[in-house]
């Protein structure tokens, strides 16, 4: 590793002035070898198998389990839900993010940094708990049981699972932004005579729109793939709360290799798009941070 | 910004800031910090003794031991290579470089379930490189390997994600500098590359640990889940918590929650740093 970073000369007696040129294939040698090795075994070499797995089922058979009433179903209950869950931290870690870099109040900090244990809590630790707290006699289940609302083994628990799982990501992404705004900006909207509500939806709300969608993309793209939380906090049941990862994975411990493979590549075509989604608005994004 | 003197805001703000309080932290109560205090409650509310039982049975013992042996793995492989790669695309300026990219993010972009099943599809019986291992006697899919690999792939991205954007920021003319006054690659890279990306690294490395430790779908999807033998932690609790052994699941769950802890604070003390040195700069 230490030779290879910074790589000019060969090592052997290569003069020093030697032109870039003479030695650019050995400056690049170790690193890109080792870069482009490991992506294409790692992740390009079991993509491809993925991929002509599924494929090889033939064009007519991929649609037919594609569309599959249980995997429509499985598709509307990930995707519905994870899209209300990243509506939902759209607007509350907005509000968290606001919160966090505007006022401050005691315990601040402790909140700033509780607000990472998603990212650093296992999954399965997150639907383990969620499923104990939300269930009917838990701590927070118990005060919507006696409504006749069942959130934990139903679609709500896995919507709560996540809303658990994508919570960080919209104040992650908006919080640098709101840091960096200058404060002037409102004033001179204040001062123009602007009242609270326009100064916030014609000046402060239009640049933060790109951070707050890609936040909701990056949430909403976790929650599509999301398997540890939802497994533990749902009953996994066809057409109730069965989500499209749980679906992949029954189908694979059938030895159904088709179903597995097809339904597990449609939520790879997915993640690509969502991929392609998320650059485009931090693209978007970085126009407004000039 | 606060306690500066600043122009009048309009009235009715004086309520807005703890009322926006109040809900931000409800929320994040609701969310956050009651499951958080859940673990841990339900782990010791039967007393440290019942715990501790839960925490020395050998199905246990076993899961934390694969779970060390994919970290361990995992870990140091992706150091590596999160090294390369962040000198690669940090460094260089190549036509694909984008689309590589996209490629190094792909492990946060697909389901976990997703990449097990990829790796299935690779190295398990009816895969394409399945059957050459297990000419030679190598079983991977619901062994030992297949969890080590699976661990490995989805913390792939963490290091060269961080190491990235710091060595973008403080740029090669200081490695240049070293290299005209004759150092050798090996101190150049000890002495100025490292010094300069080793706060990014650890961060990096951190996140790596967390995840490798916590991994759940892609473990579960390679592992074959059989007790005592390819069970990690996280895949652990969920067995456990199947069986109706509660204190066990809760048990092994306070473990996991303590690491997530210890890794935020590290975490914290690693930001903290690291906005020192950005304002001494």
């Amino acid at each position: 590793m230490d030779s290879t970073l910074e790589r000019s000369f060969t090592g052997t007696s290569l003069p020093k002035t030697s032109k870039p040129s003479a030695s650019w294939f050995h400056k690049v040698s170790i690193p890109w070898f080792i870069t482009v090795f490991y992506l294409t075994v790692m992740l390009l070499l079991p993509i491809t198998a993925l991929l002509t797995k599924s494929i090889s089922v033939g064009p007519a058979e991929f649609w037919r389990i594609a569309t599959s009433p249980v995997a429509l179903s499985a598709y509307d209950v990930t995707f519905t839900t994870s899209l209300v869950a990243g509506l939902i931290n759209g607007v509350m870690g907005t509000l968290v993010a606001w919160v966090l870099v505007r006022y401050p109040f005691p315990g601040r900090k402790l909140v700033d940094a509780a607000v990472d244990l998603p990212f650093a809590l296992p999954t399965a630790v997150a639907g383990l708990v969620l499923a104990t707290v939300y269930s009917d006699k838990g701590w927070i289940g118990q005060f919507f049981a006696p409504f006749g609302i069942k959130i934990a083994f139903t679609r709500l628990g896995v919507l709560v699972a996540m809303i658990f799982i994508s919570l960080p990501f919209v104040v992650r992404t908006l919080q640098p932004v709101l840091q960096e705004m200058e404060r002037e900006i409102e004033e001179a909207a204040w001062s123009l005579g602007a009242n609270q509500r326009q100064t916030f939806i014609r000046v402060l709300l239009p640049p933060l729109i790109p951070p707050i969608l890609t936040g909701v993309a990056l949430g909403f793209s976790r929650a599509v793939g999301e398997y540890g939380s939802v497994i533990l906090v749902s009953s996994s049941i066809p057409f109730k709360d069965l989500i499209a990862p749980v679906l992949v994975f029954q189908r694979l411990e059938a030895y159904d290799y088709g179903g597995a493979t097809v339904i597990g590549t449609v939520l790879l075509l997915i993640s690509l798009l969502m991929l392609l989604v998320i650059n485009a608005l931090q693209q978007w994004g970085r126009r407004y941070a000039g | 910004m606060p306690g500066k003197v600043r122009l009048q805001q309009p009235k009715k703000s004086l309520i807005g800031p703890p009322l926006l309080i109040g809900i931000a932290v409800a929320y994040l109560a609701l969310v956050l910090f009651i499951p958080a205090i859940a673990v841990f409650y339900e782990a010791f509310h039967k007393g440290f003794q019942e715990f501790l039982t839960s925490i020395s049975q050998p199905d246990f013992l076993n899961a934390v031991r694969m779970t060390l042996i994919a970290t361990a793995v995992a870990v140091p492989l992706n150091t590596v290579f999160g090294l390369c790669a962040a000198w690669v695309l940090a460094r260089n300026r190549f036509p694909g470089r984008a689309l590589m990219i996209s490629i190094l993010d792909l492990p946060f972009a697909i389901s976990p379930v997703v990449v097990g099943l990829m790796l299935v599809m690779l190295y398990g019986r009816n895969g394409w490189l399945g059957p050459l291992f297990s000419q030679w006697g190598i079983k991977i899919i619901f062994d030992t390997p297949g969890i080590v690999l699976a661990t490995v792939v989805v913390t792939l991205p963490f290091v060269a994600r961080e190491v990235m954007p710091v060595l973008e920021d403080t740029g090669p003319s200081e490695e240049e500098a070293a290299k005209t006054l004759g150092a050798k690659d090996w101190q150049i890279f000890w002495r100025v590359t490292l010094p300069n990306i080793q706060w990014g690294l650890l961060y990096g490395v951190l996140l790596t640990n967390a995840r490798a430790m916590g991994e759940f779908g892609a473990v579960t999807v390679v592992s074959g889940n059989i007790a005592g033998k390819t069970q990690t932690l996280p895949i652990f609790v969920e067995e456990a918590y199947k069986n109706y052994q509660t204190a066990a699941a809760f048990g092994a769950a306070s473990i996991l929650a303590l690491l997530a802890v210890v890794t935020l604070v590290l975490k914290e003390l690693l930001e903290r740093r690291t906005a020192k040195r950005g304002i001494g700069h």
